[in-house]
């Protein structure tokens, strides 16, 4: 299909549009001399929360900020475009209309950053959210395993680009990092970029199947010259998820290929983040080791969906000073 | 408070202060003063001192200034109350020590923020690192207390302590001293430091709730001299942890006290990164290191080694840390500096760094703002500091980190170790090979491989060199606190010896044979002394036995150098050092008949000659078996880590011999000492100096290489004195007179040797004359932290 008329019609939201990362060829001096510790890194995931606090209003902004970064995500095999309609509208209406109030915002001040569904489900998201602003994500490559054959994998791109999703989470081939098949790994992640078009490339690792952090720095590492837009950590069906320690290697890359390139690259956990206290844990994680530039959705996304829920209860309360009961709030 | 709408722009942290309403309460209820709590209730306040919070510098309260007669009375306390408290059933006062653990956790906030208050430092800290390792050390020294007749058999609680300590962990200073005291048995008059002392009384009154017998922890409040007056108490043992140089004054105190003695001072840490490391989880280690506590730690990572690789982008990582750290309210939970101690610290930190500059090295500091009020000083670190800039050398105690490029592994080595102090090092390598390279060859009593300042109360911790010695933390720390439990009379006190005289005049000797000439043994090679002269030695009935060497200051310079270039016997394996003593006792059996003529000439009965060389032999095999067994351990502190203790020879060690069995007592002194690596000069017994030429025989004979044991004979008194001032010693053994061990202890204050005396004589053919305390006192562990996860 003709990228450029499909770009045409279904243009980025404004916040998306910073310079793209553009990726480079393979260069492993880059991060095969990279190894990461990871007792140090998980003293320093440990520490790190603990480091900081936030309450009050405070609290409430970060809490209202993960939901504006928050990519609310169905990938189940019985969704249905009713299920994701529902999950449209709760991503345009996060919160109850009292919380926003209580909150001294205006309705519909605060949106979630992205719908997240499988390519068959864009059309129904794509409609349900049309004028919003708010992007569709699409998985796409076999996920969540990613073990089909490459042409099809690229199909299956182009084919969610073409229902009008603005961003593809691609899962790439662990086995290509297990083996050390790094031009492999290359090749396959630029190739996806390619077939995205205008929309942005998420690269999902499947950390925990990757089990060592200097596998998942390097498999980041060799994403991002590949041209990804963003890392990100899981598909959510791995056996382990994002974690702190895991997210931290993976920012790390993220900063060490921007003092490189120049270039930001997002970053994405997903999987596992269930509370508000993790929203706050992750982006504590991301202002501690990359800074403000990404604390915001253009380069910043939370893939979760129970998370809501608790973020919610947690913003009542901040309203009320009652204890939230979670079934007074719309589902997801 | 901002609206969430403008905290939504600025995503800014904003304040999260934790209450100190209950500190508060505490101090306004005592807003008369604090007394000290002696004989378990406090005392009327009398003459006070402020103690004021570094971060506003507002008083907090006032606090009893100990006299000399406060301090008597607390003694005398503990005095009374030692034979119960030492004579409890080991589960008894496990007990107690449980329930001490127990109140530390009850009061755990309340403690945390007390500290945070009277010390200055981030709560963060006190809370997450300060308090719960005060508890996990009661913890661990309950169980000490539960197993220590069987852990320690023949053991016995050194007595009444007196304990000093800094200001920079008040509370966990106190654990780390009060709870093995404790758990040995032993009774505890404790002085806080001057600037910090709210969190001892606090303590105090904890231990009163839980139940602790009055008497068995005592504290006393007050400056300098209350510490120094404590020093001079009636006490057994005094254990401090503070500076360098109040620890030299402690050690010229107590000289020849017979008060036992620990010190844990001062400290200028390596910390080496390879170009191979994990450069993000070694900045983060300088965060842990330089930049925890303000700096203010005695083993501190001050010195940053960097391989000149990755010099460059390390140091812009560095920095680009040290941008993000939150300086602040103590109280504030996203603080990471919080204020330093007092004004005085803060302007020693200022004045150095002043200097440093003027010596041309360059400052990166971080540009936080400092409040207006209290003593600050934001972090940074130092580039282009000269080794021999003041910053190189100096401990700065605060949070600034000299910053040194390096070449390759030995250089670093050699970097590391050019320092009088040898506390602690932190080595950064993702190749373990090159990493335990490093932490086996950096003189140092903590390693930590990629980790800074992890602590644990079962890994022992203590320093070399001018950090002092002696350990805190598991088995090496109890035994701090614990001497032999006296066994029969004590034996006669060693005669001072008289200086041999150097001119003729004597008598003939008895044997009309061919004269022998006894030489000096150093380096291998019989000597003629340097100052040319002999003195005759009495044998038996008075007569003659022969002429002896006189060994003089030049001598022992010259036995030193040659031990220090046979460092290659430290690298040698247990079993080769084993081969070598076994050799010796091969040698020495075969010899029996020599050296029993040898000790009857010198006027002992032919039965006891014969028992004395027979005892030898026995005890070269006995060190020959333990030079591949006494092993060191690994401890189980935290999950994984791998903490290992090495038993590590202190290098060039001098022993001053007794008297008495000339062959069996310097035998039973120099094997335990080589067996670990030790080389010796040893003075042999002054009296029976003669036995030197067939002992040095001997040594040839048995392949020990040369510079291992040089053997000086003369003046023990004299000799001991130059071996005592000798800073290139690193530990001393003298047996002999009260009189020279107090000189020995005092003029060993220059280095800081380790000394071990003894002016009793004993019976060298039992139990007193072998075991494993001659091997402890022969080498100090090292502990070394390897965190381990694929």
């Amino acid at each position: 299909m003709d990228e450029a008329t499909s770009g045409a019609s279904h243009p980025l939201p404004a916040r998306s549009n910073r310079p793209r990362n553009p990726g480079l060829p393979l260069a492993p001096g880059w991060f095969l001399g990279v190894a990461v510790n990871r007792p140090a890194a998980e003293r320093r995931a440990a520490t790190l929360v603990a480091r900081r606090s936030l309450k009050k209003e405070h609290q409430a902004a970060w809490l209202l900020n993960a939901i504006r970064c928050m990519d609310l995500t169905t990938l189940a095999g019985d969704d249905t475009e009713a299920r994701v309609e529902r999950l449209c509208a709760k991503a345009l209406r996060p919160l109850a209309a009292p919380i926003v109030a209580g909150l001294g915002l205006e309705p519909g001040e605060v949106r979630a950053g992205a719908v997240c569904v499988y390519p068959t489900m864009v059309r129904a998201a794509v409609r349900a959210l049309a004028g919003s602003g708010v992007p569709v994500a699409s998985v796409a490559t076999g996920f969540p395993a990613g073990l089909m054959p490459l042409p099809l994998r690229l199909d299956e791109i182009r084919h969610a680009v073409a229902e009008g999703a603005a961003e593809i989470d691609i899962v790439i081939t662990r086995a290509h990092v297990l083996g050390g098949a790094w031009q492999a790994l290359h090749d396959e992640v630029a190739a996806m970029r390619e077939a995205c078009g205008p929309a942005h490339l998420k690269a999902i690792l499947a950390t925990g199947e990757l089990r060592t952090l200097t596998n998942v720095w390097r498999a980041a590492m060799v994403a991002m010259q590949a041209g990804a837009d963003f890392v990100k950590t899981s598909t959510g069906k791995e056996g382990v998820n994002a974690t702190l320690p895991v997210s931290l290697a993976m920012v790390r890359a993220i900063r060490d290929y921007g003092d490189r390139t120049g270039h930001r690259v997002g970053f994405k956990p997903a999987g596992g983040m269930r509370t508000a206290r993790d929203a706050l844990a992750w982006q504590i994680l991301m202002k501690e080791e990359l800074g403000d530039p990404w604390l915001a959705p253009d380069l910043f996304r939370l893939g979760a969906s129970s998370m809501l829920a608790d973020i919610e209860r947690q913003l009542e309360h901040h309203v009320t000073g009652r204890y939230a009961a979670s079934h007074r709030h719309a589902p997801a | 408070m901002p609206s969430v709408r403008e905290a939504l722009a600025l995503l800014d942290y904003g304040p999260s202060p934790e209450s100190a309403a209950d500190v508060r309460a505490w101090l306004d209820a005592h807003a008369a003063g604090f007394g000290h709590f002696i004989d378990g209730a406090f005392s009327p306040p009398g003459a006070t001192f402020e103690t004021r919070a570094p971060a506003t510098g507002e008083i907090l309260a006032r606090v009893a200034e100990g006299t000399p007669g406060d301090v008597a009375r607390a003694v005398a306390a503990a005095r009374r109350a030692l034979p119960a408290w030492s004579g409890l059933a080991g589960h008894d006062r496990a007990r107690h020590l449980y329930a001490l653990a127990r109140h530390v956790q009850k009061r755990a906030r309340f403690l945390a923020v007390l500290e945070s208050l009277d010390n200055g430092k981030p709560i963060r800290e006190s809370r997450d690192i300060d308090v719960p390792l005060v508890a996990r050390h009661f913890y661990h020294h309950a169980g000490w207390a539960e197993v220590l007749a069987e852990e320690f058999p023949g053991q016995a609680p050194v007595g009444v302590c007196g304990q000093v300590i800094p200001w920079n962990f008040p509370l966990l200073m106190l654990a780390w001293k009060v709870a093995p005291a404790l758990a040995a048995g032993c009774t505890v008059v404790l002085k806080p430091a001057e600037y910090t002392p709210l969190s001892a009384l606090a303590f105090a009154m904890i231990a009163a709730e839980a139940g602790l017998p009055r008497g068995v922890l005592n504290v006393v409040t007050g400056g300098g001299a209350t510490g120094a007056a404590l020093v001079a108490a009636g006490v057994d043992k005094v254990a401090f942890t503070g500076s360098t140089a109040v620890g030299r004054a402690i050690r010229r105190a107590t000289a020849g006290t017979g008060k036992a003695l620990t010190l844990e001072l001062g400290g200028k840490s390596p910390f080496v990164v390879m170009d191979d490391a994990d450069l993000d989880a070694a900045v983060e280690g300088v965060v842990d290191a330089i930049w925890f506590n303000q700096g203010q730690v005695c083993c501190a990572g001050a010195r940053i080694l960097v391989q000149e690789g990755v010099a460059r982008p390390f140091a812009a990582r560095l920095a680009r840390r040290m941008a993000r750290l939150r300086l602040g309210d103590p109280l504030d939970k996203s603080t990471d500096i919080g204020a330093i101690v007092h004004p005085v610290q803060l302007a020693r930190i200022v004045a150095l760094v002043r200097q440093g500059e003027a010596e041309g090295a360059e400052l990166h500091q971080a540009a936080c703002p400092l409040p207006e009020r209290g003593s600050w000083f934001a972090p940074a670190f130092l580039t282009g500091v000269a080794p021999a800039s003041v910053l190189a050398e100096e401990e700065i105690f605060g949070p600034v980190a000299t910053l040194t490029p390096f070449r390759t592994a030995d250089e670093a080595v050699e970097l590391a170790n050019a320092t009088r102090y040898g506390l602690a090092a932190s080595v950064w390598s993702e190749n373990v090979t090159v990493a335990l390279d490093l932490a086996a060859r950096i003189r140092a009593g903590v390693v930590w491989v990629n980790a800074t300042n992890v602590f644990d109360a079962g890994a022992p911790f203590g320093g070399w060199r001018e950090s002092g010695f002696g350990r805190e933390g598991g088995r090496a720390g109890m035994r701090a606190y614990l001497r032999p439990a006296p066994a029969g009379r004590p034996g006669r006190e060693e005669a001072a010896l008289p200086p041999p005289a150097a001119f003729p005049g004597g008598e003939a000797g008895a044997d009309a044979g061919i004269d022998r000439t006894a030489k000096l043994y150093i380096g291998g090679r019989q000597v003629r002394p340097d100052g040319g002269n002999s003195w005759g030695v009495s044998g038996r009935g008075g007569r003659l036995a022969g002429h002896a060497a006189l060994g003089n200051r030049k001598d022992l310079r010259n036995a030193v150098e040659a031990a220090h270039a046979a460092s290659a016997w430290a690298g040698a394996s247990g079993h080769g050092r084993a081969q070598v003593l076994y050799y010796l006792a091969e040698n020495l059996a075969a010899r029996t008949d020599l050296f029993a003529r040898g000790l009857a000439a010198l006027g002992a009965s032919r039965v006891a000659a014969a028992g004395e060389v027979a005892a030898a032999v026995r005890r070269a095999f006995w060190y020959a078996a333990m030079a591949d067994k006494f092993d060191g351990a690994t401890h189980a502190t935290l999950s994984g880590h791998v903490t290992l203790t090495m038993p590590e020879p202190w290098g060039v060690m001098g022993i001053a011999c007794p008297s008495e069995a000339p062959l069996l007592a310097l035998l039973s002194l120099v094997l335990p000492a080589i067996a670990l690596g030790n080389r010796v000069v040893a003075i042999p017994s002054q009296t029976g100096a003669l036995v030197a030429a067939d002992i040095y025989q001997l040594l040839e004979a048995s392949d020990v290489p040369a510079g291992v044991v040089n053997l000086v004979t003369g003046h023990r008194e004299e000799l001991s004195r130059t071996l005592a001032g000798h800073d290139d010693v690193a530990a001393l053994w003298y047996f002999g007179p009260p009189a020279g061990a107090a000189m020995v202890e005092a003029e060993s204050a220059g280095n800081l040797k380790a000394t071990w005396v003894a002016t009793r004589r004993r019976d060298w053919t039992g139990p007193a004359g072998q075991g494993r305390a001659f091997l402890d006192a022969a080498s100090a562990p090292k502990t070394i932290w390897v965190p381990y996860g694929a």
